[in-house]
């Protein structure tokens, strides 16, 4: 029987974890406790639902409606001073509940404070770009529906950012493998040789650290060494790495002549 | 007709429309003063662009795909790799997020090498950015000079940590080394010389009639435009918005020392430059301020922080326990608390924030990083609008853009 995997959930996993462990959160605290943000988060509630609302390691977390998400960031933005959109992208808790989660970090230069307003959409929900807010959002949102495959209206040019316009799923989620999916193997032999040379070339290997043991093109076998291309064989091939008549100063070197010493001399 | 996309020689480049007088230019990615692999589409009336669209991911390397799979130390050599011009400032910026993430104070001795290595790299990536941009616009000896000053602070690097561009010399919870006997000599000798070196450049190109004609008034970027963008660093305060993380949200031990930051109100190109001259100076300013703090600082350089950091060197070569206590962290790999921190540093191109959502396993759920010259070519499709094609590159290599950390 084949061991079971997690489909859903591609990533690496510890191979050893203490079932007894249990993860200390880092502290949430209480809006309060901080005047500027008691006084922006004022201003959001009185317009807006805010489903969730906390300090953690200085910066305010407020959680919206998905839909309010271009009227909080305007609200924001002129209201409360946030002027600029450091970053915006998602996580993936497809797994988990079937959603994304999103965040949008602000900053106020004026303020000297920086705000992180997330909402949950789910995974077929389509959001409304925020570019006409800020225009950072503009790649940042791009990036996202590249990597995660979120659907935004109201982008001026939503297109692939960082991968090719043509590639098949979405890396950052975590059902897409480290090394690629089955469409990754393929994707450069079919664009740059063309179909037909599938089977002559073979699948692209994407994983760095892989050796082939057949393969005596592109990994020695060493101690069993052939000549390049030839087939790989058994017999021990023995060296010593030693020029023709030796080298002036050192001795001639023989591994067959060493010996081994048990106490330093 | 040609089959696209097969390795036959295809003329796509050359490949523009014309009509009447518009033109499509492919500018990249291959281009040498694309500062990497940017390739841009740039369509032309006359000699003025009127549309220009940025094309990235040429160098894209899934660093934060890579992320979710790694432990957090196994991390760490891979922020080098974003903005390799100045590697220290993204180990630093790494480090410092996942020492918010499981709120660990640094040895003092350990912020001040930190500091040290910082400084010195915003002077590597100045003095870089220098080089090539005036070798964009023709200053050839300027290229020469920067680079010979550029190497020198190398030099010290390698000799603190062994690496010229990839440094990793910075550890979650410290620094691995020490500095070596003599180093803070040759760094103060160093130091000593720059601001003449930074002089000559200045006499070579501040009153240059080409240099000016090539930077005033060229590649303006407003106050508005930069903060709606998302600009930060030189480009922000090249708007005139004196905003330095340093200053404004002081890490390490920015509160302490003294240092100015300079503000550029002319909103060009030419102003850009003076403000990275002037950075330069306020860096060797603070390198000054950190050597005689140094000596004061007793001698411990990681954090104590079993849960987290493995021991010192010789003690894990030394101690049964700290050996074994190592391992585990070798081997599985720290377990942070469940939260996530976005935790901003000005690196020498801007702000380059991490982002890290932690659910207390040995791997990040997330990391997203936040790179300052993704941002500022994402400005690119608004602000070469209406320039003209032989600015374009100037514009470029003054807007200080790598593409490791463009592309990730």
């Amino acid at each position: 029987m084949r061991p079971y995997s997690d489909k859903q959930n591609v990533q690496k996993k510890p191979y050893y974890s203490d079932r007894y462990f249990v993860a200390p959160q880092i502290p949430k605290e209480a809006v309060e406790s901080d005047a500027v943000f008691a006084k922006d988060l004022a201003t959001l509630q009185a317009k807006f639902e805010i489903k969730e609302a906390y300090i953690q390691r200085g910066q305010l977390v407020v959680y919206i409606d998905p839909k309010d998400n271009v009227a909080v960031l305007q609200t924001l933005k002129e209201a409360c001073a946030y002027n600029m959109l450091s970053e915006h992208s998602a996580i993936d808790w497809l797994a988990k509940s079937n959603e994304f989660e999103l965040f949008y970090q602000l900053l106020s230069t004026s303020k000297r404070k920086r705000l992180r307003v997330k909402c949950f959409i789910h995974a077929k929900e389509v959001l409304q770009s925020v570019y006409g807010v800020y225009k950072s959002a503009d790649w940042a949102e791009r990036e996202m529906y590249d990597m995660f495959g979120i659907s935004i209206s109201g982008h001026p040019y939503m297109k692939r950012l960082l991968m090719p316009d043509d590639w098949f799923g979405h890396p950052l989620l975590k059902t897409y493998p480290l090394h690629g999916d089955e469409a990754a193997r393929w994707y450069e032999i079919d664009k740059i040789f063309g179909k037909e040379y599938r089977d002559i070339i073979g699948p692209e290997e994407r994983d760095s650290a892989r050796v082939d043991e057949n393969d005596t093109y592109r990994f020695a076998r060493l101690g069993h060494e052939v000549p390049f291309g030839a087939e790989p064989s058994l017999e021990k091939t023995f060296h010593d790495y030693q020029e023709e008549g030796g080298v002036t100063i050192v001795k001639t070197l023989k591994k067959s002549e060493s010996k081994l010493v048990k106490e330093r001399p | 007709m040609q089959k696209v996309n097969r390795l036959k020689p295809f003329f796509e480049n050359i490949a523009f429309e014309r009509e009447d007088n518009h033109m499509i230019v492919n500018f990249g990615p291959q281009h040498p003063s694309a500062h990497g692999q940017l390739r841009l589409i740039l369509e032309l009336d006359g000699e003025k662009v009127s549309k220009a669209t940025p094309d990235i991911g040429y160098l894209h390397r899934g660093m934060e795909k890579m992320a979710e799979n790694m432990i957090y130390n196994e991390f760490l050599p891979t922020t080098d790799r974003m903005d390799y011009i100045a590697a220290t400032s993204n180990n630093y910026g790494f480090a410092l997020a996942v020492e918010t993430l499981i709120g660990l104070e640094v040895p003092r001795r350990a912020k001040v090498i930190r500091m040290l290595l910082l400084e010195l790299n915003r002077i590597t990536s100045h003095l870089f950015w220098l080089a090539t941009h005036a070798l964009d616009v023709g200053a050839m000896t300027i290229f020469l000079y920067a680079f010979r000053e550029r190497e020198y602070a190398l030099d010290l690097i390698e000799d603190y940590c062994g690496a010229r561009l990839t440094h990793s010399s910075v550890r979650i919870g410290g620094v691995p080394l020490d500095l070596p006997k003599g180093w803070l000599e040759k760094l103060n000798a160093y130091v000593n010389r720059l601001p003449y070196d930074i002089e000559d450049y200045e006499g070579l190109l501040d009153q240059n009639r080409i240099w000016k004609m090539r930077l005033e008034g060229v590649g303006i970027v407003t106050p508005e435009q930069a903060q709606s963008w998302g600009c930060s660093g030189p480009m922000l305060r090249g708007s005139g918005i004196a905003w330095d993380i340093r200053k404004e949200e002081p890490y390490e031990l920015y509160d302490e020392v003294d240092f100015d930051v300079p503000v550029s109100t002319t909103c060009d190109s030419y102003g850009r430059y003076k403000l990275h001259m002037e950075e330069m100076r306020q860096s060797i300013r603070i390198l000054k301020q950190l050597m005689p703090m140094y000596d004061e600082t007793a001698p411990e350089i990681i954090a104590h922080a079993p849960q987290y950091v493995s021991a010192p060197k010789e003690q894990i070569m030394t101690q049964n326990y700290s050996l074994m206590q190592h391992f585990v962290l070798v081997t599985q790999g720290m377990k942070p608390p469940v939260g996530e921190v976005y935790v901003p540093t000005e690196s020498p191109k801007g702000e380059l924030g991490f982002y890290i959502n932690s659910q207390g396993d040995p791997y990040p759920y997330r990391l997203k990083l936040r790179a300052p010259s993704f941002f500022h070519t994402a400005l690119l499709q608004e602000m070469l609008v209406g320039e003209y094609l032989a600015d374009v590159v100037a514009i470029i290599g003054n807007a200080n853009i790598v593409f490791g950390e463009i592309d990730r």
